[in-house]
């Protein structure tokens, strides 16, 4: 009954046997933290491991059973999954890390429900880059919802606990409908599988094709798109790592991801410019990419002004996508990478100022860059690339899709397609204000009266200052190397699928 | 040589059955403890024969069993077909956990003296419930139903207080279920002149139109409704499930509730059959809109108490409902295997819930889930229990309860309506509001008094070993079961029970 390589089956439930040995030894924290280290290596290293297949257009496949017929509990890995993948897993390395340096710094409660449950939103989050199908997906998303609400909720405060609350309402909602959206697309079309040219065909009424891409937009509420967005920010309550990795990476970016697979693997990019559904989300995403940095501009709380951040990109990728040009499209991808590792390390660099000053929101920064100057050097590094300048990775994502939105005039001969780029542009300068205030009241106020530091452990600070670093450079490095991380090939090769092969 | 003997099984179950309540009786003369194991092992006992039934219905199909020899119609017949071998199983493995469950638990809530004669009332009940899923006729369904039933009124009667004020109330509702029931078949005997289920089915096929055959038809389903506590005849359930003793309730909930649903399926499928449904077929659509009723609003009730235990009373009422909403889909394969497929998943998880709450009830003694705060440091391996099954009724994937909603689904997909879809989905959520509560009142909040300042055995109070395995084990099953379903295994008996119900599907 199991026909094939076990390799992906083996990545996703690798960070689920970790969360059991977690679970069993939670009374030795070194040995429990081991667990996490050694299991975001062995997944990051099982991911690798399948891109040069994947690169050279062989299948890697994984079929476990089958649930309905025509549905199986199946995993497949392709390009675009693989950029998902890549991304997830290697920040999850640098986060556990920072993760180890954060907790035991602040001294938080619940260590083991932490890292248990960090390891099962890996788990769910590599099982959602993989699907093979929408139902596959589904059980992963569940999962996704599920065990980040302990994360959330983590500071068991009444805020804390209200946050969780409305997270869950939010996303289980969200669940509720692209469980509708699933099976409703298995009744039309009698699969679920992902396929590059799309499996809905347009036999059905243009009408009801039109209202399903809808459920699965809301759907895929996860990708915090205006006016669904509101649980994002709230959700910053969190601890900084999970601020970081999964509201910036995995959860979020799950969203984005399901939407991408919707429009470019269940209706096919032909499709969906068929029925006018490309222009549709474009134009919404584009008032979110708009509105979410006015938002960002009124925040005074770090977190907070970074969620919509956040808020912002996530629609900005959905904007590359909705273009439906190879380019745009190509940009969108990409850029789920470089928002990931350019977002972390300005969570990172918040997290660390929390944590070693306490500071939380941005009219008390004064003064930290002289404190925390590598610290704040990353942080700049970030804010550079959110803006979309060179030579920070951010500025590949934005080219690609002002690029995509140039094809676009020539493919559907459409000028108006031209405003999109106004977006982009407006939306960079937006990033300036509300990030670049940050940076300078951080270096160039305050007086040299704080500068007296409390006791503190060196080497648990290491375990902070050394992964924002990390991710710092990458961004960096992404920028003059883009195939750094395969990701300027895996997304090549995931454009040639969708496009069959058009862009060489 | 075996296989003969394995006929002789449904009847064994159920002779054997009631003979055990007499010997528990007896034997508490002599030794008020020994009534436990004898019930214990004979439970035990049944539970394995029953596996062996299934083994022998799948492998060489129906068993007829004529007492007496007398060729039915005559006599009485007992019939096992895939259908009651699967839920013959079901009540009898949760019969056996609820006994292993319930000798702490007894021993705690009542009265040494009656211990004796509750073994043998508990008995009476299993014996009575095994009845009527195997029987094959009409009247003598009607009679083992009493035997559970006044087993049932006694059982929750014995924790005195307010329970005889739920007993009672359960007791006239219920003895007016059954009189509509044995009115219903009055009608039909009067029309058919037969009891046999086989021989009635054949004899009613001509006279669908007769009023007397319509009226039957209403006063069966409407009695038989009452005891399943399908909404709005649920009335009596949930001051039941809330002051019977905890054994109890775990029995009531998981066993007696899933032989109602039962006999309604047997009678509704078996005796009316599908052409006549499909003749009244608006009729029969109203189930569907009053199970999407109850879904709504019996979550919505289940949400607005604090007493656990009510709590999860009407949310058995829901899921009953979602049964209830699978076969008035009877014309769809996936609606009716959702229906199936939550007589097993909601009795496994509805027993894990209740069992985790009776160990939390005998330790703490708690029964608001306000005051249940930081409830997961003393009792983890309870409360994770209890999570997992709350989980399940959600319908988080992969657990047993989202293959329930996964199929009922599909179902409402095949048969075009939307409406149920999102009742479904609403139901799902609902559930997701009530159950929260309690998961975020035992994981998320800590309480601040002297006790959790004490060394950790002190704070560490876990359930007793014969509480704590079935909870455990019933958890487990929740997580095995849903995968088990989704490998689709399994659908090959259902496709056989859905044939046995005579629905052929197209």
């Amino acid at each position: 009954m199991i026909d094939c390589n076990l390799a992906p089956l083996f990545t996703v439930i690798s960070p689920a046997i970790a969360s059991m040995l977690i679970l069993i030894s939670h009374r030795h924290p070194n040995i429990r933290e081991a667990w996490t280290i050694i299991a975001t290596i062995v997944t990051f290293s099982f991911v690798i491991s399948m891109a040069p297949k994947v690169l050279s257009g062989e299948t890697v496949e994984c079929v476990l059973f089958e649930m309905i017929p025509g549905v199986e509990f199946a995993f497949k890995v392709d390009a675009f999954g693989m950029i998902f993948a890549i991304t997830s897993s290697s920040l999850w390395i640098l986060v556990s890390l920072y993760s180890i340096g954060y907790m035991r710094s602040l001294n938080e409660h619940a260590q083991t429900r932490y890292y248990f449950c960090f390891a099962w939103a890996i788990t769910s989050a590599l099982g959602i880059a993989f699907s093979k199908n929408l139902i596959t997906l589904f059980v992963f998303y569940e999962i996704l919802t599920i065990c980040t609400h302990p994360l959330v909720a983590h500071e068991e405060s009444q805020e804390a606990l209200a946050a969780g609350r409305k997270y869950l309402l939010y996303l289980m909602t969200s669940g509720c409908f692209l469980l509708a959206a699933s099976l409703i697309t298995y009744s039309i079309s009698g699969t679920t599988d992902f396929n590059p040219r799309g499996i809905l065909n347009s036999e059905v009424p243009e009408f009801f094709l039109q209202l399903l891409f809808i459920c699965y937009l809301l759907g895929f509420m996860k990708a915090a798109y205006m006016p669904f967005h509101s649980w994002l920010p709230t959700a910053m309550i969190a601890p900084t790592p999970v601020s970081g990795l999964l509201h910036a990476v995995a959860v979020v970016k799950a969203g984005v991801f399901g939407i991408i697979r919707v429009i470019c693997y269940v209706y096919g990019v032909e499709l969906t410019y068929h029925l006018g559904l490309g222009l549709l989300l474009a134009c919404f995403a584009s008032f979110t990419v708009i509105v979410a940095n006015l938002f960002a501009i009124g925040e005074d709380n770090l977190k907070r002004r970074l969620a919509y951040s956040t808020i912002n990109q996530l629609s900005f990728i959905i904007l590359g996508v909705s273009l439906l040009t190879p380019f745009a499209i190509m940009g969108g991808m990409m850029h789920i990478t470089f928002h990931g590792y350019m977002k972390i390390t300005l969570f990172l660099c918040a997290g660390a100022i929390a944590a070693i000053t306490g500071k939380k929101l941005v009219s008390e920064l004064a003064g930290v860059g002289k404190r925390m100057p590598i610290t704040m050097v990353a942080f700049t590094i970030g804010a550079i690339g959110m803006s979309g300048l060179p030579p920070v990775a951010g500025f590949l994502g934005k080219w690609y899709i002002c690029l995509g939105a140039v094809q676009a005039t020539e493919f559907f001969n459409q000028a108006s397609y031209l405003a999109f780029i106004f977006v982009v542009l407006t939306s960079s300068i937006l990033d300036v204000v509300y990030l670049f205030p940050i940076v300078r009241t951080a270096f160039f106020t305050g007086s040299n009266e704080n500068l007296e530091r409390e006791e503190t452990k060196k080497t648990i600070y290491l375990f902070m200052i050394i992964p924002l670093l990390i991710t710092a450079t990458f961004s960096i490095a992404l920028f003059i190397f883009p195939n750094a991380l395969l990701i300027f090939d895996l997304a090549e090769k995931a454009v040639e699928d969708v496009y069959g092969g058009w862009l060489r | 040589m075996i296989d003969t003997f394995v006929e002789q099984f449904p009847i064994l179950i159920v002779t054997t059955g009631v003979f055990s309540a007499f010997t528990i009786l007896v034997s508490g003369i002599f030794s008020r403890k020994i009534g436990y194991y004898i019930l214990l092992f004979v439970t035990a006992i049944h539970f394995m024969m029953s596996i062996a039934i299934l083994n022998y219905v799948i492998s060489f199909g129906r068993i007829h069993y004529w007492i007496g020899g007398w060729r039915p119609p005559w006599g009485i017949e007992y019939v096992v077909d895939h259908l009651n071998a699967y839920v013959l199983v079901v009540i009898l493995f949760l019969s056996f956990l609820s006994v292993v469950f319930a000798k702490r638990s007894v021993e705690k809530e009542i009265d040494e003296k009656k211990h004796p004669t509750f073994y043998t009332v508990m008995q009476l009940l299993i014996a009575g419930c095994c009845g009527v899923v195997v029987t094959g006729d009409v009247f003598n369904l009607f009679v083992l139903a009493e035997v559970a039933s006044l087993a049932t009124y006694a059982l929750i009667a014995i924790a005195g207080g307010k329970a005889l004020r739920a007993s009672f109330t359960y007791l006239i509702l219920g003895s007016i279920a059954i009189c509509f029931y044995l009115l219903g078949i009055g009608f039909l005997y009067a029309v058919t002149g037969t009891l046999n289920m086989i021989d009635m089915r054949l004899l009613l096929q001509n006279i669908y139109d007769n009023k007397m055959v319509q009226v039957a038809f209403a006063l069966v389903v409407v009695g038989l409704g009452i005891k399943a506590a399908v909404f709005p005849l649920h009335t009596w359930q949930p001051d039941a499930y809330t002051y019977a003793p905890s054994a109890v309730t775990l029995i009531m909930s998981t066993v007696v509730a899933k032989t109602f649903v039962y006999a309604l399926i047997r009678i509704v499928f078996s005796v009316f059959t599908v052409n006549f449904l499909q003749k009244y077929i608006n009729a029969w659509e109203l189930v569907s809109w009053l199970a999407a009723v109850t879904i709504i609003v019996g979550s919505i009730l289940a949400f607005r108490q604090y007493n656990i235990k009510r709590m999860l009373a009407y949310s058995s009422i829901v899921n009953v409902a979602y049964i209830m909403l699978g076969i008035s889909m009877f014309y769809s394969y996936w609606g009716l295997s959702g229906a199936l497929a939550n007589i097993l998943n909601h009795a496994v998880a509805k027993g894990c819930a209740f069992a985790a709450i009776g160990a939390i009830i005998y330790k703490t003694g708690l029964k608001d889930v306000r005051y249940y705060s930081g409830l997961a440091k003393k009792m983890p391996y309870t409360c994770g229990a209890f999570l997992i099954s709350a989980l399940t009724l959600i319908g988080i994937p992969p657990l047993a309860g989202f293959v329930t909603k996964f199929y009922l689904m599909l179902g409402c997909l095949e048969v075009k309506n939307y409406t149920m879809l999102a009742v479904i989905l609403l139901g799902s959520l609902l559930t997701l509001a009530y159950f929260w509560r309690v998961v975020e009142e035992m994981y998320f909040k800590s309480v601040e008094d002297e006790n959790t300042h004490g060394n950790a055995e002190e704070r560490f109070n876990e359930a007793p070993i014969t509480m704590l395995a079935p909870t455990m084990l019933l958890a487990i099953l929740c997580i095995a079961l849903g995968i088990y379903w989704l490998t689709s295994i399994p659908l090959e008996i259902i496709d056989k029970m859905i044939a046995s119900m005579g629905v052929i599907l197209k």
